[in-house]
């Protein structure tokens, strides 16, 4: 690396294709040694126009559009879309429906973390500890299956309530699911919270601090391990969290103090899985008797939808923040117009001030760290005194690893 | 302000009482879920455009409000934009949705920055330039978003007007058909569709039939 004080600062593009995860975006970084300066993003590497497809489909089509939107979160953008709809035609969702929803979506939340938590560890060169997350993490998948029919895309949000129902033989399997949730979540905690090496490579890493968070409109656990106070399950009820009490996690609550790093990314997400078993146990509990859906045939519902006029937003605390969708309804069969925002989309700005300063090694944690659902490093080109070398998502990877060796000593 | 969380009508009175003039209309809609009915509220209101940053400028009074998003639609003459906030955050089931909606005529498609105020806005303003092709003017970064770089100028994908995505943009898959060289499905396929001589007189099962085809 020599002479590299001649072209100082220099820019280190990453992406299209990758840093950390699934999706991509395009990233240049301002390098100053192994210091990055100043970064810039550019997403939309996979724009598909969903919204635009919307806006030329019926409410019923679109809510099996909305669960293809994400691989990850499901039931989300399915819901988010059936809130605003249903507000604007004014259809009320059954109480039980409100909490099979609400079930289903807290299980979207586990095994959401826990696939977060296993690629935060793999970014870290911890990999026995994405074995054992991504395994348990099959767990929900399962009961997830059972509950729904699929996997992912689980079309069991529809418009004024849910596709299927939750009979009592699934509750065994959903509480099983549960106990062990609950016996492994204080050996996670202690996997993730009490290694040194973690610790070492998330404290104070990555930190994005609490004014930031607020003006850069940022949400969901990204929001929370600055201090936020945020969780739409605790300020903005819908389905049936208005009977739960759910309190935000905040680090400070478990921990004493906020720092905004990495490291409170992981204490808020980790704590949260066992926030959701609590949650779908009380659902379990209390849920009413009754219908599961408004309007069982889809050929009155959308008789229903096509006569709504009005504008309606539905919103929801999705695993990585406020999903929201925007629909405004003009007599026909399609929505005049139709907005989705991601969660995502209120996180990505907060890369920038958490980048800056880090180290090129800590790259694809910080980027980890929001649980982006886009980004991706292929490959990064060094472009140094006009040579080039390229680094490859492995190369990143290893530079990651080897400063966790190095930490180690 | 700082006795516990403001009613939604509360909100609504300290906002109006900033914007006496700049009001076209105000309404607040509750909906109730879940067993208890726990209702929650978004405040409705219909700004003139210059009254858009004074009314941020109110809303911020209350605390410094969260930007979900800005929506918009394409109305013929006009486009509306919503911006879409929360305030109240932090106080448990007391978090209402603040919507300030603006029109701005399509001979004149232009509108200030607010990320003088909320710097995330930047985000939601450069996807709103692309894609309704409306200018906000001072915006701190006006590069596009979301579209690819070899997008036509002058196609804006959320327009209903003649700058919308025209037909020849729009690829339809379903016309594109089986690929010959794979190997032929498992299960046999349905004949033909409604032009096809034998379809059964009951409707075809769902789905698939429309893109049935030579075999």
């Amino acid at each position: 690396m020599s002479g590299e004080s001649k072209k100082a600062p220099y820019r280190v593009p990453i992406g299209p294709n990758h840093p950390a995860l699934k999706e991509p975006v395009m990233f240049t970084f301002e390098m100053e040694g192994e210091v990055v300066r100043d970064v810039d993003f550019a997403p939309g590497q996979a724009h598909r126009g969903i919204e635009w497809m919307g806006m030329r489909r019926n409410p019923v089509q679109i809510v099996h559009l909305t669960d293809r939107i994400c691989g990850i979160c499901g039931v989300v953008h399915s819901l988010s879309f059936s809130l605003a709809v249903e507000q604007i035609a004014g259809i009320e969702v059954p109480e039980r429906a409100d909490y099979i929803r609400t079930i289903v979506h807290e299980f979207e939340r586990i095994q959401s973390h826990l696939l977060w938590a296993g690629v935060a560890a793999h970014e870290l060169g911890f990999d026995s500890l994405l074995y054992l997350t991504w395994r348990v993490r099959e767990e929900a998948m399962d009961v997830i299956e059972n509950l729904t029919g699929n996997r992912v895309n689980y079309g069991i949000v529809q418009v004024g309530g849910v596709r299927r129902d939750i009979v009592p033989e699934q509750h065994a399997i959903i509480e099983k699911c549960l106990a062990t949730y609950e016996g492994l979540l204080d050996t996670l905690l202690s996997f993730f919270l009490d290694d040194r090496t973690i610790r070492m490579r998330c404290r104070d890493v990555g930190v994005l601090s609490r004014k930031d968070a607020v003006e850069l409109c940022t949400v969901g656990p990204t929001a929370r391990a600055s201090g936020v106070n945020v969780d739409l399950r605790q300020d903005y009820p819908y389905a049936a969290y208005g009977d739960l009490d759910v309190k935000a996690v905040l680090p400070d609550r478990y921990l004493g103090e906020t720092h905004g790093d990495v490291y409170d990314r992981i204490v808020v997400r980790l704590l949260e899985v066992g926030q959701s078993c609590q949650i779908i146990r009380q659902c379990l509990s209390e849920m009413p008797a009754g219908p599961i859906t408004a309007e069982e045939k889809l050929v009155k519902l959308l008789a229903t939808c096509k006569k709504a006029t009005g504008e309606g937003i539905g919103r929801v605390e999705a695993p990585r923040g406020e999903c929201l969708h925007y629909v405004r309804m003009e007599g026909k069969d399609s929505p005049a117009s139709w907005k989705v925002k991601a969660s995502s989309y209120s996180n990505l700005m907060s890369w920038i001030p958490m980048l800056r300063g880090s180290q090129i090694a800590d790259i694809p944690i910080i980027v980890a760290s929001i649980d982006p659902c886009l980004s991706c490093t292929d490959r990064v080109a060094i472009v140094q005194d006009n040579r080039r070398s390229i680094l490859t998502k492995d190369d990143l990877h290893r530079l990651s690893a080897e400063k966790t060796r190095r930490l180690q000593g | 302000m700082n006795e516990g969380p403001l009613t939604p009508e509360e909100v609504m009175a300290h906002l109006t009482a900033r914007l006496s003039g700049g009001i076209r209309d105000t309404s607040i809609r509750k909906w109730e879920q879940g067993r208890k009915r726990v209702p929650h509220y978004t405040l409705w209101i219909d700004l003139e455009r210059d009254s858009l940053k004074p009314a941020i400028r109110a809303l911020m009074e209350i605390q410094f409000p969260h930007l979900s998003v800005i929506a918009g639609a394409d109305l013929g003459d006009a486009i509306r934009l919503l911006y879409i906030f929360s305030v109240q955050y932090g106080s448990p089931k007391s978090e209402y949705m603040v919507t300030f909606a603006i029109a701005l005529p399509k001979s004149d498609l232009t509108v200030p920055t607010i990320s003088d105020l909320i710097p995330g806005a930047v985000f939601s303003e450069r996807e709103k330039q692309e894609f309704f092709g409306i200018r906000v003017t001072g915006i701190p970064d006006g590069r596009g978003l979301f579209l690819p770089e070899d997008f036509p100028e002058g196609v804006f994908p959320w327009r209903k007007d003649e700058t919308g995505v025209p037909e020849g943009m729009v690829k339809a898959l379903w016309e594109s058909k089986r690929p010959r060289e794979r190997p032929a499905p498992p299960v046999k396929e349905k004949g033909p569709g409604p032009e096809g001589g034998d379809a059964p007189s009951a409707p075809a099962p769902a789905g698939r039939s429309a893109k049935e085809e030579e075999k």
